[in-house]
């Protein structure tokens, strides 16, 4: 990837506030997104990891205007989405698709295959060559499923080929970009491997860039050229996969590493185990956001919130006062909290 | 807590409102003329005019509402023509009888709460201890023939049942008076010979209702987690059931019960036709047929009076009942 | 899979039942549908329910062919047949070969045929009553489950209107007056008209009831990948209410629409027990019972012969409904 290709999708700034109301008052906000800023360039994957409630799933939403974003702005292709009316989206819906989480919920089980695989075509009244159900047997084959299949009903289909089928839906308008969000989560994990290579191969055939959502950072790296970890609504580390996994200096992001029950990435000093739970994002602490559960943090962290920018030369940014460097897994400065 | 009264008490004032408005608006509109109802055989165009401006129906109609809603308020003067001052609640005089409208519901509405309540007691009694029992013995000869009779029972017709009723211990067997309301104070004996047949009537129908309910409810209660964890902990059986099971079960229940009873107090009118009980109901459908306005409008008001004030009182009951429920 | 042991029986059934191996069949899949159909077919209740409810529809739609056979017209008066009190002669009312279920006492006509009449008006009436009142409780709770906010709450206030409202009071004011508006206090009214009539004032009532239901199923489904996946790839509001939404809530609406048939039944015939309703010409249960009751001590027949019909036409609506809920959703089923 040459750094000076015009990025695909640009985010910036962007933030989601849900309003928190009590009776007619309005009670402060749930910050869930607050504040992001990345790219993503064609044909690249971005990898936007975190745990549970860190604002991924809501950003990746945003990116495909289920959610309509507080403030900041959301570029593709040159064409500012942020806002916009189902009508202005129209172009838009065909290049920027989005594949769910959970492979149950997101099929209706009402509808043949066949249907839902062309749902996209019919609701934006486009008769490919050949005819509709011509392309959707080329979608299935596309994934991995029997074109023969076109009559069944999801009840019919195991979790992975269900996912397979919300692939096909996914790229039924021949999309530039794919959110994936957490495609394989709901996943046995000996059928995450098959779903994430048929993702990679669809990828690299079709030239799709993705920005793939996952709590899990070894389908991240299997998966994604650069990587995000999103803390509390914020992005606090972003670059180059090989960069992140092997010399990050955000301490979130190499508590996280730690955590991979991986013997090659189980350094000597072991397991970072991080102490107490993530704050609210209702009122979420001032300054930096991880300073609460940092074992690094100082007043100053208290105070000021660190820009996310490049650290003691590492390749990637990062947002942190005080940064790591070395190889994961061996935690430097003050007192760690450190166990086993 | 304050709030949420306030905020369910302006819904049901609006809903009254809305009420009072749509049945003014049907009633006063009707092209049937209540005033040659009034009027003996041979009174000419001259004197009905004279008699329709006194009514105050010659008024716009915007005014005749606003005069009827003033009476119920602080009350009003309806002029000679019927009985001049009258106090607030003022519902207006009959147009048939000229008795003040809520003196005829003072006679008429002690019957319908003594036909209703007892029933509701009685069907909610039998109804619910019905689909509870053939809950818990699922799959059994009596939930079997339970659920059987319910459905019977659920589709036969009030006046069907009434009438054979009516046949069997009346006209035949003769071991009951013919139905009529007896003040309790007077003779509690009369009152419950004279009403019965009305109550296992109502009982029978409703009862088949509540049963099918509570027993899905029931059921569907006890294959929650919380029952089972109750029942591993090893919890008494009775106290699963009667404490945990019974408490979650009966809240779809109190809901239903709520509305039904609040309908059936705006006038059991199937029932008191067919058992010929003078009650709200039948003092309704007289109103109607007679064109007797303020007898009409009064009915529709106070049936929907019922209703609302029912939604409220189960509202609370629901909060009461089930802490999930917040009120805000 | 997610086939419970049921489905499964079904399916295994269905396959069973393919006479042909033909491979390009076989692949086609069991439709939701085809599977409640498969329940439905095993399920004895349901099965003798409907076909009990089949003849009650053949007689209504052969009304006028069993006239022909039978050989009595409904208005036909047979006063040679009934004694000086106007009661008929012989037994049970004046049961006898040539009239089945006797003769009313009074205006003497055949009661039998008078009931197959009955049946075809009280099921025209219950139909379509039950078709207005589901497509517009389908349209409104769908609207106010999915938008939310200001829509749900003026619809869901509206319905407390409706609910307040005492109906069999407004039936019995606004029948007549709708007749009249039309029709002069003298002239007959069509039965067409009086029918209509009954469907209005039914539809302006009990749509409430599926409203409700309606609202809860989409409240509880439109948070759902699936509506988001169509809305993510540019779906307008009608595809995602009547595209997504509606084709996961056809069970409880055909439930509820199976039970508001015979609730329906037993409104028209409350109506005409109370003395509205359709004219008398037209041969109506609750017409027929209203005048019964007069006769009850006297001619009990009368009473019964109707009574018991109406009876076990809104049981086996009853029946089947709840069978096809059975089918429907197989968890209920316990």
């Amino acid at each position: 990837m040459s750094a000076e290709t015009e990025p695909l999708l640009s985010v910036r700034g962007l933030t989601k506030h849900f309003p928190v109301r009590q009776g007619l008052r309005a009670r402060g906000a749930v910050r869930a997104v607050d504040g992001l800023d990345f790219d993503v360039r064609p044909g690249e994957t971005l990898g936007l990891v975190g745990e549970s409630g860190c604002g991924k799933t809501t950003t990746g939403r945003m990116l495909v205007r289920l959610l309509e974003p507080t403030s900041g702005s959301i570029t593709f292709a040159g064409r500012d989405i942020t806002h916009g009316g189902r009508r202005e989206l129209r172009g838009l819906r065909q290049d920027l698709q989005i594949i769910f989480q959970d492979p149950y919920a997101s099929l209706n089980p009402r509808h043949t295959v066949g249907r839902i695989v062309a749902m996209p075509l019919q609701v934006n009244r486009i008769t490919p060559p050949g005819g509709v159900k011509k392309r959707v047997q080329e979608l299935l084959e596309l994934v991995g499923l029997n074109p023969e299949h076109y009559n069944r009903y999801p009840h019919e289909f195991s979790g992975g080929q269900r996912q397979r089928i919300g692939i096909a839906r996914a790229l039924a308008l021949k999309p530039k970009l794919i959110v994936a969000d957490e495609p394989v989560s709901a996943l046995d994990v000996s059928i995450q491997a098959q779903v994430i290579n048929l993702l990679r191969d669809l990828q690299r055939d079709l030239d799709l860039a993705f920005v793939f959502i996952a709590h899990d950072l070894a389908v991240i790296r299997h998966f994604c050229h650069r990587v995000a970890v999103m803390y509390l609504g914020t992005i606090v580390e972003i670059g180059d996969r090989d960069t992140i996994y092997t010399r990050p200096q955000h301490p979130y992001t190499r508590a996280l590493l730690s955590a991979i029950p991986d013997v090659t990435t189980l350094g000597p000093a072991g397991r970072i185990r991080l102490t107490g739970d993530v704050p609210t994002p209702l009122n979420p602490p001032s300054g930096c956001r991880f300073r609460t559960r940092c074992w690094k943090a100082t007043d100053h962290c208290a105070t000021e919130e660190p820009a996310l920018t490049t650290r003691d030369d590492g390749g990637q940014l990062t947002a942190c006062h005080y940064p790591e460097s070395g190889p994961v897994g061996m935690p430097t400065g003050e007192p760690v909290e450190v166990s086993k | 807590m304050v709030r949420f009264l306030l905020k369910r008490l302006l819904l049901a004032v609006s809903v009254l409102l809305a009420v009072s408005i749509v049945s003014f608006l049907m009633f006063f509109a009707l092209p049937r003329d209540p005033v040659t109802g009034m009027c003996p055989k041979n009174c000419n165009a001259e004197r009905l005019e004279r008699v329709r401006t006194e009514l105050g129906l010659n008024d716009p109609k915007p005014t005749q509402y606003v005069n009827y809603m003033k009476g119920i308020f602080v009350g009003r003067d309806l002029g000679s023509a019927q009985g001049g001052k009258c106090e607030a609640p003022c519902l207006g005089y009959s147009y048939v009888n000229s008795e003040a409208v809520t003196d005829t519901f003072a006679r008429v509405l002690p019957v319908t709460l003594n036909i209703v309540l007892p029933a509701a007691v009685l069907w909610l009694a039998l109804g619910v201890g019905l689909g509870m029992i053939s809950a818990l013995r699922r799959g059994s000869l009596l939930d079997r023939i339970s659920i059987g009779l319910t459905l019977t029972f659920a589709s036969l017709q009030l006046y069907f049942v009434g009438a054979v009723l009516l046949l069997v211990f009346v006209y035949s067997l003769k071991i009951l008076p013919t139905p009529r309301y007896v003040p309790f104070l007077e003779n509690p004996i009369e009152w419950a010979r004279g009403l019965v047949l009305a109550w296992v009537t109502l009982a029978l129908l409703f009862s088949a209702i509540y049963a099918r309910l509570s027993r899905a409810q029931m059921l569907e209660t006890l294959s929650e987690d919380f029952v089972r964890t109750a029942r591993a902990k090893g919890v008494a059986k009775r106290n699963v059931y009667g404490r945990h099971a019974l408490r979650a079960a009966i809240t779809p229940i109190v809901t239903i019960a709520g509305l039904d009873v609040g309908a059936a107090l705006g006038g059991t009118v199937i029932t008191e036709t067919t058992f010929g009980i003078q009650g709200l109901g039948r003092t309704a459908v007289e109103a109607v047929r007679q064109g007797d306005l303020p007898t009409i409008m009064a009915t529709v008001l106070v049936s929907a009076l019922f209703v609302v004030v029912a939604n409220i009182v189960v509202d609370l009951l629901y909060a009461f009942i089930d802490p999930r429920v917040r009120l805000g | 899979m997610s086939l419970s042991p049921v489905e499964g029986a079904a399916l295994a059934e269905i396959e069973s039942s393919d006479q042909e191996p033909d491979e390009k069949k076989r692949l086609v899949g069991r439709s939701p549908g085809q599977l409640v159909w498969a329940r439905l077919r095993r399920d004895r209740t349901a099965m003798v329910s409907g076909v009990v409810l089949a003849l009650f529809i053949l007689a209504a739609v052969a009304a006028p062919l069993i006239q022909r056979l039978y050989g009595v017209s409904p208005n036909q008066q047979f006063g040679d047949l009934l004694d000086a009190t106007g009661m008929p002669l012989g037994y049970v009312g004046g049961v006898s070969g040539d009239h089945w279920f006797g003769l009313e006492p009074g205006l003497g006509r055949d009661i039998f045929i008078r009931m197959i009449y009955g049946i075809r008006t009280s099921l025209l009436i219950a139909l379509g009553a039950a078709l207005v009142t589901t497509t517009i409780g389908v349209v409104l709770g769908i609207v106010a489950g999915f938008l939310g906010g200001v829509v749900d709450s003026v619809i869901s206030w509206i319905t407390d209107v409706a609910l307040a409202l005492p109906f069999l009071i407004f039936a019995l004011a606004v029948v007549p007056t709708f007749s009249l508006r039309f029709y002069g206090p003298r002239d007959a009214v069509p039965t067409w008209f009086a029918v209509t009539t009954l469907i209005v004032v039914f539809a302006a009532f009990g749509w409430t009831g599926t409203a409700r239901l309606v609202r809860g199923q989409v409240v509880s489904l439109r948070e759902r990948e699936f509506v988001e996946a169509a809305r993510a790839s540019g779906a307008g509001l009608g595809h995602m209410l009547f595209r997504q939404l509606l084709p996961n809530i056809w069970a409880p609406i055909l439930v509820a629409f199976s039970l508001a048939v015979p609730s329906y039944v037993t409104g028209e015939a409350a109506l005409s027990f109370l003395g509205v309703g359709l004219p008398e010409s037209v041969p109506s249960f609750g017409r027929m019972i209203y005048r019964s009751i007069d006769y009850l001590q006297t001619d009990p027949a009368y009473v019964f012969f109707p009574g018991i019909t109406i009876f076990a036409l809104v049981l086996a609506f009853n029946l089947f409904g709840d069978a096809l809920r059975d089918a429907l959703d197989p968890k209920s089923s316990r």
